[in-house]
Parts: structure tokens; C-alpha cells; sequence
């Protein structure tokens, strides 16, 4: 077979069937310029087929054995539609008049798709130009048009992308939180390995008291204080020793596992803080304060208390086998013939309770789910009579609780019995083989009665060990559980190599942002370039992507695609931290956090000075409501404190926005909370933040943004139109129409009002 | 003079509404998708506004029907789940081999609370990409496939 090499080399990347079909479909000078796998037919049905772009012409097969490939040469008043809807991307090629051809993908391969549509409107705008200038995209990302480093042509941004699933084993890597305290870990092991030694000694002196004093007296030779006292000495030592060992031990280990509970409890949430607003947009409250509340609880428990038992039962076991086989072997070995039964039944019984466990830790996070959902929303719940249909909510929530716990507990409630019956078993065994060994002279009474007391001790041991079962599956189900907090990683992660900034000016550039929520597209193509100090209101219907946008501004997402700069740098190199400081937020609803005023207002500085509060109070005219107050600003505001009006909430937020004297001010919905006069007075408190400060304001009112610079239309997640409120209204566009619509609505109300 | 749809040369639906004017680019939408799919489709403009409204679809002539069934088919992405070859871990995320009535493929399930229970053993999983997968009964998988799933619920 001969086959065609073509001048210019293929893409290294480009799959190895497609290659070879390819390579003998090209003319010699042809090169490929981009290229997509698609993984959907026309019908939605999984299935491979390639779409190349050469400098010349597009080409595409359904499979690298087709025979028909297609071929468009690139022409002028070509181009490409592209359209994304419930995660199935389209690419459709059109002419002037008609449709050519459409090719379907799932959203995994967007940012392909979307590369193979940028450059093929590059090549058909050299056709019409040959001269056009393109913007240099060199030193860029094609991805996600970050700034790639130096000297790598790998994306940092982008690398993250890729999800790698998290390893199992939950429990073991609990050790990560153990190691800091493996000295005191080593100590309690030594411990727990002496006092259990001190355990052991008593069932051995029984051999000699039997056999040296009870046996004799029986037999006519009497009993003697000097013959009895050495062992009960021995007895009582023992004993002593024992409970010495037996209290340093539980004193060290529980104080270890208490630190290590603690610890595991801290990282979870200082992980959770991390996260970013996606993730706890798609968590429930419920379930995770079940998992960092309840979960972390119950490892503890297990460390301090059932991993302990279950070290010394182990040991013990060992131990107690050594003594029995130093005895007797024989005896031994029928002492220990239920072992591996009860080994086996362990295994067996093991998977199916950790799976129903992890089933009851779930359910449980749905019964406290519903506390979530119903307690802070009790106001809608009374006001519209729902209180017969929550219970039933919580109650069905319980139910299932109650039946996936009957579920676990009739595998459970088997297993304990099962093993002590065995173990009564067992006892039988040794009891029979032992009365044949002394009636045969091969042991005396003795050594039968120490190994019924070992034995009784060693069953007792594997009837807890049993039990222990349960607890570790528990245990295991719960670290799971946090380590699926733990191994989530942040979408705003913090950046490998971080750049500082220590002065900004407010220079803000979007950069083709783009983001998606889910499936759905909500920013698209957005470019803006934001002056220092300029004030920018956006305007647009709800859901036109005014508060993503904001929010993307913020970081408290990342771009889907393209990139946000400050100041020149892109805002993912920067630490979040650092980057958040120089931002000061307004939010429709302002959030309050339990605590004085002053701990409010001062909640993003907590070491400004009490002058520094009053200024930032004054300065938002929050001031003077705030002395009227019994406690001035030592109020407790917050959950349980003093009730504040929306307007006053306000204000205090715009202080702690103020106080942080941050270069860039986001305004979202700032005062469509609350009536014309209040509204007023939070005008003049926002216009003393706003000064100097680069502001992005959201108004559902635009009689609020007379005073931007300019004014942002959005409408279904781009820009539509940019200018001033005159500007904008000679236009006679977008914003016209908002603004008129806005003016009826005033006047029909007012009208209304004299009417009533 | 009834509702009629078109189908332009773009590919595009137009709309002739009842008096005759033509509205181009319109997309079918289900109001109910998952509960009451056959019910209430909406026709919506290109700037997302709603033009016409169906009760039911058998209200349009057939030829017309036909486009909008046709249309509905092209934009609606949701494949049924008949197997669960296996998933890379039981702790997410994971990722997942699946048998569909559209084609084997494999998914990335980023979290448990991505699984979504409707009534009647239905459930809704959603990807990575914002995917949804539907398994139409759990009870009528096959065991392999139940005991996966019910890992995750």
C-alpha cells in the first residue's frame, strides 16, 4: 500500500485511524489547521466522525473507513453557527443561502469545536482581506485565552480541568491526620501491648494453685499460708499493674484521637471555606453540616475508643494463642477451631454493612436537609399553611431512615448472636476434648481450668472484635464521606505560581469571557475594558447575566472561557485572598453575622480601630441610627439580635464596604430592597463609597445609574449596547425600551396610588 | 388561517402565525419536559420570547407537527440508561461506562447529590458537561447495573 506523506505534518494528536485516512486525502502543500472528533451522529446517537479544517477547505467522514468524504472548499460568506443546547453542542456550516451541513458533539469537546469555528472565521476573513490584522494571540492560551508562562506552552488554568477520581480506602488515609502525633501513638501501642501482658497472668497462676494447692488439699495434704500467699501476691500485682497501664494508655490515646477528630474537623471546613460558590450551590446545607458535624464525631469515637478496643483484642488474641500453645498445643488447637468461621463470617458480612451504612449516613443527610430547607424558610411555610406537608416531609425523609437502618440491622442483628453461639460452641469443644485429656493423664485440672478461664477471656474478645465490625464500617462510611469534602478540588483554585500585586489602580479588562452554568450558556463573548474610577452600570432584564458577571469579577467563579484582568494581570494568577481585598461588595440582601456592629462593620478588617469604624459608619450615614441603638454599636445584630430595618442593614454593609477602602466596588442590587425614601438615604451613603473607586452597579432601577459613566446593556449573557444614559436614549434601543417600560410601570403605579 | 411551521434553507424553523406573518429562527420548547413531556410546547423567538403555545401537539396539522416533532427530536439530548458497565470508584468523582439506547459511552459523575430522584423509580443523573442521563426504572436494570447504582443513592 502506498500512501501519500504530505508536506506538512499532521496534528500529534489527531487519533491513529483518522490519521491514516487523512494523510492520503491531503495535497501535498495542505495543512491542517484544526480538527474535531465529534462523538454524536445527526440522530444523538453515540458515534465518532471527524471534521477537519486545512488552509484550503473543510473535510469530513463518519468513520475513517468511509470512502465518501466530504469536502467544502472555504469560500467567502461561509461560515459557521454555532449553538449549544442541554449539553449537545452544533456546529452548522452555512453559505449565503442555504445550510451545508451540521455536526452534533457533547459539551466535553466545546472548546474545540469553538477553536475549529474561530479559525476557520479567521481564514475566510483572509479571503475577503488578505491584509486584515488579527489580534496577536501569541503567548495566550487557546483555550481559555489566559496568558500562557514564559517559557510553557502548557495552559496552567487549563491542566486543571481534568477531574482525576480519588483512591479508596478512606479509613487508612486517615493517617495523614495521625502522623503529626505518631510518638504518643507509639507510646499507647507499647502500653496497650504491657497491659495486656498484665492480663494475661492471672489464668496462668490458676495452673499451680490448682494443681499445687486444691488438688493436694483434696487429696489429704493440707493448705498452707507460705504455699497460697505468693500467688495471690502475684494476683493482686497483676491486677495493679494492669489498671496502671490499662489508665495511662486510654489517658494517651484518647487525647490523641480527640486532637486527631479535632484536626480532621478543621481541615474539612477550612477546605469547605475554599470552595468555591458553584460547589455550595450544588451541596445542600443539610448534608454538609451532617458530614463536618456528625461524621467527624463518630472517626473520633471510633479512634478513641473501637480502634483501641480493637488493638488490644487483637493483641490479646495473639497472645493468649502463644500462652495456650505453650500449655498444651492439642487444647490449643480446638481452642481456636471456631476462629476461621468467624473470619470468614466477618468477611462475608463486612461489604454489605458498609454499603448500608454509608445508605443510612446519606439518608440521614436527606432528615437534615429537610431541617435545613424548612427551619430558615418557617416564615413562607406559616404564611401559606404548609406546616401538615413539611412534616410529612421530614416524616417520609425519617422513614426511609428507619428503613434502610432495618435494613442494616437485620444483617447486624444476626452477626452478634451467630458469633457467640460459635463461641458457646467452641467452649463445649474444649470442655469435652479437655475432660478426655485429664481422664487420660495427658493434663492435669490445672491446665484445664486456665485455659477455661483464657478461653472465656479470647471469645469474649472476638464476640467484641465482632462488634467492631460495625463501628469501622461506620467509621470507614463517614471518612468517606469528609474525604469527598476533602477531595474536591476548589473551581477557584489558588495558583500554582501566584503573582502579586501590591497597588492596584482598578483597571479592569474582560477579555471574550464566556461562562456556562451546567449546560446552560449564560455569558457569552463578553469584552469590556473598565477605566480606573470609572462607574459602570449594568442594565439588563433579569437573567441576562448581569449578577454572573459580577460574580465572575468577583472570582467567586472562574470563566468558562476567555479571561478577566486586573490591572494587566490575569485574575486567576492571583492569590484569592489577596485578589478579594481590593474589592468591596453591596449585595441586595445584606448578610449580618451574629455579633456586635462594630464586629459587623469591621468584618473584612477585624483590626481596624474603633476611630476607623465610627469614620466608616459616618461616611455611610449609618452613624447616627446607630447611637439611637440601647448599646450603640456594641448592639448584637445578627441571628437572635437586635432587629434592624433593610434600609440600616444596608448602610451597614456599604461601612464594612468602606472600611475596607477597596479599589474596585461592586454594587448588586444595592437598594431594590427597600422603599423611594430609604432608598434615598443609601443613595447619598453610596455615593461617598463610590468616589474614586472603579464601581460596577446592578439597579433594577435605572433612575440609579444617571450618574455612570457608562452604561452596560446585557441582554441574554452579551453586550448589546454601551454608552451614556442621553447616548443611549437617542438610540433608541435596548435600553430605550427598558427605560420607557420602566417609566409606564412609575406612572401606571403612581396613578394606582391616587386612585387608592 | 391556522398556525403553520417551515423549514428554511438555513435549517431554521419559521412560524407563519394566524395572520400570516412569518417569524423566523423559532425553537420549540417543552414546558414539562420530564414530567409531562407530551403536554405544553411553547414556540420561542430567537430574543426568547414566547410566540405560540400548544396544549397538546395534535392541535397543529401534520406536516407541521411532523417539523416540530422533528425539531423537538434534533435538540432533545437525553440518553437512556440500559446498563452500567462499571464505574472507576464508588467515592465521586468518578467516572462511569454506560450502555444507552443511544450508544455506549462513559460520563464523569461529579457528585452523589448529581443523582436526582423523580417518581416512580425514574432517576435523573446529571455529568460534568450538564448531561442528563435517564434511567427510566432502576428496578428493571439488571442486577450488575442495580447494585452499582444503588451505591451512589
Amino acid at each position: 500500500m502506498t500512501r501519500a506523506t504530505p508536506a506538512v505534518p499532521l496534528p500529534d494528536d489527531l487519533p491513529l485511524p483518522w490519521r491514516d485516512a487523512l494523510a492520503g486525502r491531503l495535497a501535498p502543500d495542505e495543512a491542517v489547521q484544526a480538527w474535531l472528533q465529534t462523538d454524536l451522529d445527526a440522530t444523538l446517537h453515540f458515534s465518532a466522525s471527524l471534521l477537519v479544517l486545512t488552509d484550503r477547505r473543510l473535510l469530513a467522514a463518519d468513520a475513517p473507513s468511509a470512502t465518501d468524504w466530504q469536502s467544502w472548499p472555504l469560500a467567502a460568506g461561509q461560515r459557521f453557527d454555532h449553538v449549544d443546547h442541554a449539553g449537545v453542542g452544533t456546529l452548522a456550516l452555512h453559505d449565503a443561502h442555504h445550510r451545508l451541513a451540521t455536526w452534533r458533539y457533547t459539551l466535553a469537546l466545546n472548546t474545540e469545536a469553538l477553536r475549529l469555528a474561530d479559525q476557520h472565521t479567521r481564514l475566510i476573513e483572509r479571503i475577503a482581506d488578505p491584509h486584515a490584522v488579527h489580534e496577536d494571540e501569541d503567548g495566550l492560551c487557546p483555550r481559555c485565552k489566559a496568558p500562557l508562562p514564559p517559557d510553557d506552552d502548557e495552559c496552567p488554568l487549563c491542566e486543571r480541568a481534568t477531574v482525576k477520581p480519588p483512591e479508596t480506602w478512606a479509613l487508612l488515609r486517615l493517617w495523614r491526620f495521625a502522623r503529626p502525633y505518631r510518638g504518643r501513638l507509639l507510646a499507647g501501642f507499647l502500653l496497650t501491648l504491657a497491659s495486656t501482658a498484665a492480663n494475661l497472668v492471672p489464668p496462668y497462676l490458676t495452673i499451680p494453685l490448682m494443681d499445687k494447692v486444691l488438688i493436694p488439699h483434696q487429696t489429704g495434704t493440707r493448705i498452707t499460708f507460705d504455699a497460697v500467699w505468693p500467688y495471690m501476691a502475684g494476683l493482686l500485682a497483676a491486677a495493679l499493674f494492669a489498671w496502671a497501664l490499662g489508665w495511662a494508655r486510654t489517658y494517651i490515646l484518647a487525647r490523641v484521637s480527640e486532637r486527631i477528630g479535632a484536626d480532621l474537623r478543621t481541615t474539612t471546613f477550612d477546605h469547605l471555606m475554599g470552595q468555591s460558590l458553584e460547589y455550595f450551590g450544588g451541596k445542600r446545607t443539610g448534608d454538609l453540616m451532617a458530614r463536618i458535624g456528625a461524621e467527624t464525631d463518630r472517626i473520633n469515637v471510633f479512634l478513641s475508643l473501637h480502634l483501641l478496643d480493637f488493638a488490644t483484642d487483637v493483641l490479646m488474641l495473639f497472645m493468649t494463642a502463644v500462652v495456650l500453645f505453650s500449655i498444651n498445643p492439642w487444647l490449643a488447637l480446638v481452642t481456636l477451631l471456631p476462629l476461621p468461621v468467624i473470619a470468614w463470617m466477618i468477611h462475608t458480612v463486612r461489604d454489605r454493612l458498609r454499603t448500608g451504612f454509608e445508605k443510612v449516613d446519606r439518608i440521614w443527610g436527606e432528615v437534615t436537609n429537610v431541617l435545613a430547607d424548612t427551619i430558615p424558610g418557617i416564615r413562607v411555610v406559616k404564611a401559606f399553611a404548609q406546616e401538615k406537608r413539611e412534616s410529612e416531609r421530614f416524616a417520609a425523609a425519617n422513614r426511609r431512615n428507619l428503613e434502610t437502618n432495618d435494613r442494616v440491622n437485620r444483617v447486624w442483628s444476626l452477626f452478634g448472636p451467630t458469633v457467640t453461639l460459635l463461641t458457646e460452641v467452641g467452649l463445649l469443644f474444649v470442655w469435652g476434648f479437655g475432660i478426655w485429656q485429664v481422664g487420660n493423664d495427658h493434663i492435669t485440672v490445672g491446665v484445664l481450668t486456665a485455659f477455661i478461664a483464657y478461653i472465656s477471656r479470647f471469645y469474649l474478645r472476638l464476640d467484641s472484635m465482632s462488634r467492631i465490625v460495625s463501628v469501622t464500617q461506620k467509621a470507614a462510611a463517614g471518612a468517606k464521606r469528609i474525604f469527598d469534602i476533602l477531595d474536591h478540588a476548589s473551581s477557584v483554585p489558588e495558583p500554582a505560581r501566584p503573582v502579586h500585586l501590591e497597588q492596584v489602580s482598578g483597571r479592569i479588562e474582560l477579555r471574550s469571557v464566556g461562562f456556562r452554568y451546567g449546560n446552560r450558556a449564560v455569558l457569552r463573548g463578553v469584552d469590556l475594558d473598565i477605566a480606573p474610577g470609572e462607574f459602570i452600570g449594568l442594565v439588563g432584564h433579569s437573567g441576562s447575566g448581569k449578577s454572573t458577571l459580577v460574580n465572575l469579577i468577583n472570582r467567586f467563579y472562574d470563566v468558562s472561557s476567555g479571561s478577566i484582568r486586573i490591572d494587566g494581570t490575569d485574575i486567576r494568577a492571583l492569590p484569592v485572598a489577596e485578589y478579594r481585598r481590593h474589592i468591596g461588595l453591596v449585595l441586595q440582601e445584606p448578610f449580618l453575622f451574629f455579633g456586635t456592629i462594630a464586629d459587623n462593620i469591621a468584618y473584612g478588617r477585624p483590626d481596624a480601630t474603633r476611630d476607623e469604624i465610627i469614620a466608616a459608619a459616618r461616611a455611610a450615614h449609618a452613624h447616627e441610627f446607630i447611637l439611637r441603638l440601647p448599646h450603640g454599636y456594641d448592639s448584637m445584630v445578627g441571628e437572635r439580635g437586635q432587629t434592624l430595618s433593610g434600609g440600616e442593614r444596608q448602610r451597614i454593609s456599604i461601612a464594612r464596604a468602606l472600611l475596607i477602602d477597596p479599589r474596585i466596588l461592586i454594587l448588586d442590587e444595592a437598594t431594590s430592597a427597600v422603599d423611594t425614601a430609604t432608598e434615598k438615604e443609601i443613595q447619598r451613603a453610596l455615593d461617598n463609597l463610590v468616589q474614586g473607586r472603579t464601581t460596577l452597579a446592578i439597579a433594577h432601577r435605572l433612575s440609579t445609574l444617571r450618574k455612570a459613566d457608562r452604561l452596560v446593556v446585557l441582554d441574554r449573557g452579551q453586550i448589546v449596547e454601551v454608552g451614556q444614559h442621553d447616548d443611549l436614549m437617542a438610540r433608541e434601543g435596548h435600553y430605550y425600551r427598558l427605560y420607557m417600560a420602566q417609566q409606564r410601570q412609575a406612572e401606571a403605579d403612581a396613578a394606582e396610588g391616587v386612585l387608592a | 388561517m391556522t398556525i403553520r411551521l417551515e423549514r428554511d434553507a438555513h435549517g431554521q424553523l419559521a412560524l407563519i402565525d394566524r395572520d400570516g406573518q412569518r417569524h423566523p429562527g423559532v425553537l420549540p420548547v417543552r414546558a414539562f419536559p420530564l414530567s409531562a413531556p407530551g403536554e405544553g410546547v411553547a414556540l420561542m423567538s430567537t430574543d426568547g420570547h414566547e410566540l405560540a403555545w400548544f396544549d397538546r401537539l395534535d392541535e397543529l396539522e401534520a406536516a407541521s407537527r411532523a417539523l416540530l416533532e422533528d425539531e423537538l427530536a434534533r435538540r432533545e439530548f437525553m440518553p437512556q440508561v440500559r446498563a452500567i458497565s462499571g464505574v472507576s470508584s464508588f467515592s465521586t468523582p468518578c467516572e462511569w461506562d454506560v450502555l444507552t439506547d443511544r450508544g455506549a459511552t462513559r460520563f464523569t459523575l461529579r457528585s452523589e447529590d448529581d443523582i436526582r430522584r423523580l417518581v416512580g423509580g425514574r432517576l435523573l443523573v446529571t455529568d460534568s458537561h450538564g448531561i442528563h442521563y435517564e434511567v427510566v426504572d432502576m428496578k428493571k436494570l439488571d442486577r450488575p447495573s442495580r447494585r452499582i447504582l444503588d451505591r451512589f443513592l
